[in-house]
């Protein structure tokens, strides 16, 4: 057997990658081969810590050592100290894995991963995911073994029936519904296809299931194609995600020449098979109906439903369509039982959920939490809190399709359904904190302007009524809001919730319903004050200074790079509001905090 | 894959080389003094040895670990090992030779090797 006296973790997601983990791995190779250490130490690139913040992140074993924000020349240390000699570097460890008496932290009592519960995520930053016997080393391929050779499709089906899960994709759609009516549609050919065409800006926790965990989605979906009597998977993964995409490609070679896809798997004589198809980056692609027409080569353009996929999907054969981090459910699901699946969660929402936490926040990353968390414990606990202590003034949720949940909602506990009872939706699990320096109103705008871009074009009110709503918006932020805009604005956003195609029409309106029901006043003072109260919308914006405060000592005067402050010294300056181009410059020299953005 | 045996034994195989990567309470340690004195004296073949006869005896559950200087540096190089329940027992003056045997005695039946241990050196 091969045994190392010590395991080195380095995250290889796109996280840590875009910072420098590629580099730090092949530093610690030749730093390794240097000291002689190649037959002791196992360098093992893994998926994503969840971290993100402070990658790279390294972690080193039996210790559980928990290195942050790993920079090249650090490497000789970590190696020549700890891996060496055997003392560990403690000023490189992340903060908050060290006890106070500089003990290490075991990985679950640091404060980031205590309120977090990893199923979907179980394996990432474990195994290696290029290594298919690490994956089968953490019970892999062991559920789909159980299903082929103890189990019938029916009793598979009824299984993921019994345990709740709902679609991790955003609607929350029962998945055992959806592999019940694949499997009672007629048809000579069935398909089964993976939605991994992650595009809400902000998420990435499918990206990161594929590049940590990638066998457990060909697992799931192998699983599913025996459930529905389907012999051809497909995933489809956007083309910008290229380290997925390259360890996807790795695990079906592998799964392949395991015997795990292909021909007679485990001896049955089921046969099953997985491509990928990569989308060329449209976000309207991660809509069911369009995601199909993409993988028949078609253009990508939604369908009126029904008749729905799992009828009439791929090739016009019925078609099961899940998203990645509902297949990474299913082998525990199958391992452990309805019933442990069911006794996570709230009522109507079983298991955990991934989100991906972004915006004004300390612990940028991947959580995964029981459904039912609250904001509070994912913002405060496990997020670490806003950067600055600055105030908690919304979270955005569900990306372009979802809502901005304020301060008032903050305890509530998060499921499918509470979600959307206050005015959000789960979908894939984004969530953007904002703090009292986003601009609400240009945060529907940022979002509208998304979903006009990426608008197929097929129906009016998306591609006309978004449009019509964006141009309201901006008219608000530029200082030019009428009276009435706003209900101008909530009657398109109705009617195009009603009346669009589909799921990106739908929901479009959202983040501007949402931010009109919580943050009316802010509209309204754009409109009718003509003034922004984040102090973000440029043309809305004045720079005052505070005659009481200023003690008129001229350093403002020089700050200025347009000559538009002026007074004698030491007497109160002012500005000459039209020559300022709000540059912030003289805010920040001020000693006196007598200059103000208003 | 033909059956549910050739999984198991793919993971049994694996598991050994991956279940380090898991917080562990039980399992036998066995740590190295490896401060200057430890190294001066030869700790880094003990070491060694130690890794080699794991690997060979495909003993998944033996973690070992370096420490700085345990304070008698004559007696160096020095070695702790502790059985999962028992209480610690300190080697000194170790030898790869010594090693093979404080793991076929030891580590693996149980036995400690009472000759090469601290109290018989004093």
């Amino acid at each position: 057997m091969e045994f190392y006296r010590s395991h080195v973790l380095i995250c290889g997601g796109t996280g840590c990658h875009s910072s420098g983990s590629g580099e730090v791995m092949e530093t610690f190779k030749s730093e390794l081969a240097k000291h002689n250490l190649e037959n002791e130490i196992k360098l093992v690139q893994t998926g994503c810590f969840g971290l993100c913040a402070v990658g790279p992140v390294v972690i080193v074993y039996p210790e559980g050592a928990f290195y942050s924000r790993v920079k090249d020349e650090d490497v000789s240390r970590i190696v020549t100290e700890h891996l060496l000699k055997g003392r560990i570097v403690t000023d490189l460890l992340y903060h908050d894995s060290v006890h106070e008496d500089e003990a290490i932290k075991s990985l679950n009592e640091v404060e980031f991963y205590k309120k977090q519960m990893r199923l979907a995520l179980r394996n990432c930053g474990v195994i290696d995911p290029e290594k298919i016997e690490e994956y089968i080393a953490f019970d892999g391929y062991k559920a789909l073994g159980k299903v082929l050779l103890e189990m019938t499709p029916e009793e598979t089906i009824n299984l993921i029936k019994a345990s709740g899960l709902r679609g991790r994709g955003g609607a929350g759609f029962p998945a055992g519904l959806k592999w019940e009516f694949t499997a009672k549609a007629q048809g000579d050919k069935k398909y089964v296809c993976c939605n991994a065409d992650e595009g809400d800006p902000g998420a990435f926790m499918d990206r990161s299931i594929l590049e940590g965990d990638p066998h457990s989605v060909l697992e799931a979906m192998t699983i599913a194609g025996y459930a529905v009597g389907a012999d051809q998977g497909y995933i489809y993964v956007r083309a910008e995600y290229p380290i997925a995409v390259k360890r996807l490609t790795i695990a079906i070679a592998q799964a392949r020449e395991a015997g795990l896809l292909g021909r007679n798997i485990f001896g049955t004589d089921f046969s099953f098979d997985i491509e990928l198809r990569l989308g060329a980056g449209a976000f309207v692609c991660g809509e069911e109906t369009a995601l199909m027409a993409s993988i028949e080569g078609m253009r990508g353009e939604p369908r009126p439903r029904p008749p729905f996929p799992a009828v009439k999907g791929v090739f016009g054969k019925p078609t099961l369509l899940n998203n990645v981090e509902t297949y990474a459910n299913i082998p525990p699901i199958l391992l452990n039982g309805p019933e442990w699946f069911q006794s996570i969660g709230t009522e109507k929402s079983k298991g955990t959920k991934v989100f991906a936490l972004g915006g004004k926040i300390n612990n940028t990353g991947l959580v995964e939490v029981p459904m039912g968390t609250t904001l509070r414990e994912i913002i405060y606990e496990i997020g670490g809190g806003i950067p600055d202590n600055k105030e908690f003034k919304a979270a955005q949720t569900g990306g372009p399709s979802g809502g901005c949940i304020p301060a008032q909602h903050l305890d509530t506990p998060i499921d499918y359904d509470s979600l959307t009872q206050i005015g959000s939706m789960m979908g894939s699990g984004g969530l953007i904190v904002m703090d009292n320096e986003n601009c609400m109103v240009d945060i529907a705008r940022f979002f509208l302007d998304f979903t006009v871009d990426e608008s197929c074009g097929k129906c009016p009110p998306c591609r006309i009524g978004t449009k019509r709503m964006l141009e309201i918006l901006e008219r608000i932020t530029q200082g030019k809001g009428e009276e009435g805009d706003i209900e101008k604005l909530q009657e398109l956003g109705r009617s195009i919730k009603s009346s669009a195609l589909c799921g990106l029409g739908q929901t479009a309106p959202n983040p501007v319903l949402s931010t009109i029901q919580y943050f009316r006043e802010e509209y309204e003072a754009h409109i009718r004050d003509k003034r922004c109260p984040a102090g973000v919308c440029q043309a809305l914006l004045q720079i005052i200074i505070q005659a009481e405060l200023c003690k008129g000592c001229g350093l403002c005067i020089k700050a200025c790079p347009v000559d538009a402050i002026s007074g004698e010294r030491r007497s109160p300056h002012v500005i000459d509001q039209s020559k300022c181009i709000k540059c912030g410059a003289c805010l920040e020299k001020c000693p006196f905090k007598a200059i103000v953005k208003g | 894959m033909k059956s549910l045996k050739e999984l198991e034994e793919i993971k049994q195989r694996t598991l050994d080389s991956v279940n380090l990567r898991q917080d562990r309470t039980g399992g036998t340690r066995v740590v190295v003094g490896m401060g200057t004195c430890g190294i001066a004296a030869g700790a880094r073949p003990v070491l060694l040895a130690f890794l080699e006869e794991i690997k060979k005896r495909n003993l998944g559950d033996v973690t070992v670990v370096q420490t700085g200087c345990i304070g008698v540096c004559r007696l160096e190089p020095m070695v702790e090992v502790t059985l999962p329940g028992e209480e610690k027992v300190t080697y000194v003056k170790m030898t790869a030779d010594k090693v093979k045997r404080v793991v076929a005695e030891h580590v693996v039946n149980g036995q400690v090797v009472s000759e090469f241990t601290i109290g018989a050196a004093e």
